[in-house]
């Protein structure tokens, strides 16, 4: 299955109509093992459709063309079975919301080890075993507990710990972050970071980490792809483009970010 | 079922039900007279230790009959329930999770059968099929499947723009898998609803198909009693009270039970009776009370000035 050579992902002019409309427009990008990227740009630029399509779960109306090979492997135009085997065991997903991302009428521990089952197929004790294991691993306090709550019982960043649990539950070659720290509190944005990064690093995982706040990637990932309407605009290495962004766009959004920032520190200094 | 017990309508619920389910039992094994059983010396005797519903107009025991015609009522509201329940669920979930054109299709197909008055099915079935509770039961499961399949669809495609359903596909779940971990258990409360209100619903159409003489005379049934007995309601018209109640307990029972249940099966609804609503009730109170909303607009600030020497 796995020749070691080439890299992990490479997804080769790849474009997506929806609607008539490009949203993803001739995007070309590698990820190796253990390589982490980032997909940087603002919502509607396209970063989040094409996520979506290297798992096979972009819109049914959405025309797809180009390549992504998973592994050496063309997965595009795989059907939906075979692209379930590697869903959640190969390549795993975290979403952006954490208060929907999970089923609210399920309990937690069996949510985070539904991968292991369907994947190892692990029977009910080994999984809740491994879901009160899981809930460890991510820092979740008292884990006992915590997998026999439902998702309305734990704060954002606890489901988000959770959803980060799930995804790693098979240890995927490459874990796709949309975003997973936009809906949490800004107190708890970083030590969510914090984890995805540890745990990536220690498993040996790809990452791909989609975004729109250039400054919180730049210290996680290695490489930085920019989108903007559907096209990369940028590509580099992380602190290159951090530091000297060419594009105008890249500009706006170190800026943006860096105001942010700005702002943050000053009111806390203006403070008597 | 300790869920369901926390509520009231769930309480209430549970008792009468568990009523109908006891006396249907019972009515299995022993009766105090046989329902069937003519005596005519014995004809409109009133309420009595030995006759606690009385007797009818031919000395048969009102209790015996209406214990025998828990059965009718319970059999027909169970079959038509089960039988509505696995049509109308897998029914409205094919049509939700197909491509377009099947599921609009059967969609099509469910606003046809809504369409058919389910009395009116009832009413073509048992001229062709006879008047067995079966064939009633058909009827009424029949007409509920189509309604609770139009309902299904509905939740399936609202579940299903869920973020929590894309979670599930992402991590390798299938369709199939991912409708019945993921779907049908968030969709089970409005189910559950809507199932207890057929239940209820059959209850009445029984009792108003054998009140009009479509059913079996062999079939014991409260809707066969009160048909008997209207014809001497005015001379006797105690006697109709008990197989209306029973008809009426019925239909409440099945409904509040549905409420009950709702709240059980819905982790979210969980001890809402029990913590939050008290607090949120108590807050709307003191807002309603007109001497805690005046209180903020007469701030009194005299004491202060009195301490300033």
């Amino acid at each position: 299955m796995s020749d070691g050579a080439g890299p992990l992902l490479a997804v080769d002019a790849l474009t997506v109509e929806l609607g008539g409309r490009k949203v993803v427009d001739d995007v070309s990008f590698a990820v190796d093992r253990g390589e982490r990227l980032g997909i940087i740009g603002e919502s509607g630029s396209g970063k989040t459709i094409s996520a979506l399509s290297i798992v096979g779960l972009a819109p049914e109306a959405a025309t797809i063309t180009g390549s992504i090979r998973f592994d050496g492997e063309e997965v595009l135009g795989r059907d939906d079975r075979r692209m379930s085997d590697l869903r959640g065991d190969r390549i795993a997903m975290v979403f952006q919301d954490p208060r929907t991302a999970l089923n609210p009428v399920m309990r937690v521990g069996r949510q985070i080890s539904e991968p292991l089952r369907l994947h190892r197929g692990l029977d009910r004790k080994a999984a809740a075993a491994a879901a009160v294991e899981l809930c460890a691993r991510v820092g979740l306090p008292d884990p006992d507990r915590i997998v026999r709550a439902y998702p309305h019982q734990l704060s954002g960043g606890q489901r988000q710990r959770v959803g980060i649990a799930m995804a790693m539950s098979c240890r995927p070659a490459l874990l796709i972050a949309d975003e997973p720290t936009t809906a949490l509190d800004v107190t708890v944005q970083a030590d969510v970071m914090g984890l995805l990064q540890q745990l990536v690093i220690e498993e040996g995982t790809a990452l791909i980490l989609i975004t729109h706040d250039i400054a919180l990637v730049s210290g996680v990932v290695s490489h930085i792809v920019v989108m903007r309407n559907g096209r990369i605009v940028e590509r580099g290495a992380a602190l290159d483009v951090a530091r000297d962004p060419h594009h105008e766009y890249t500009q706006q959004l170190l800026e943006a970010a860096r105001t942010t920032s700005w702002h943050g520190s000053s009111t806390n200094g203006d403070r008597p | 079922m300790k869920h369901v017990w926390r509520s009231w309508p769930g309480r209430i619920g549970v008792v009468l039900v568990s009523i109908l389910v006891l006396g249907a039992l019972v009515s299995l094994v022993w009766t105090p007279y046989d329902p069937t059983r003519v005596v005519p010396r014995d004809k409109w005797l009133p309420v009595s230790w030995a006759h606690p519903f009385g007797t009818d107009g031919a000395g048969k025991d009102l209790l015996s009959q209406v214990l025998v015609g828990a059965r009718t009522t319970l059999v027909v509201a169970l079959a038509s329930v089960v039988i509505a329940a696995v049509l109308g669920l897998s029914l409205g979930i094919l049509s939700a999770i197909t491509p377009r054109y099947v599921g609009e299709s059967l969609a099509h197909l469910i606003d046809v059968l809504i369409a058919l008055p389910t009395l009116i099915l009832a009413l073509v079935f048992l001229a062709a099929l006879g008047g067995s509770i079966w064939t009633v039961s058909l009827a009424i499961g029949l007409g509920s499947a189509a309604v609770l399949a139009r309902v299904v669809r509905a939740e399936v495609s609202r579940v299903l723009t869920n973020d929590y359903i894309l979670t599930a596909a992402a991590s390798g779940s299938s369709t199939y898998r991912t409708v019945w971990r993921h779907v049908i258990p968030n969709i089970a409360p409005t189910v559950i609803v809507q199932l207890s209100l057929f239940a209820a619903l059959a209850v009445l159409a029984e009792a108003a198909l054998s009140y009009l003489g479509l059913t079996q005379v062999s079939t014991p049934s409260w809707g066969r009693m009160l048909g008997t007995l209207q014809e001497t309601m005015t001379v006797e018209p105690r006697a109709v009270v008990f197989p209306g109640l029973a008809v009426l307990a019925a239909t409440l029972g099945f409904n509040l039970l549905g409420d009950g249940l709702r709240d059980a099966v819905d982790p979210r609804l969980r001890g809402r009776a029990a913590s939050v609503s008290p607090t949120f009730s108590s807050v709307v109170d003191g807002v309603d009370d007109p001497a805690l909303v005046a209180l903020p607009a007469a701030p009194d600030v005299r004491p202060m000035d009195i301490e300033v020497p």
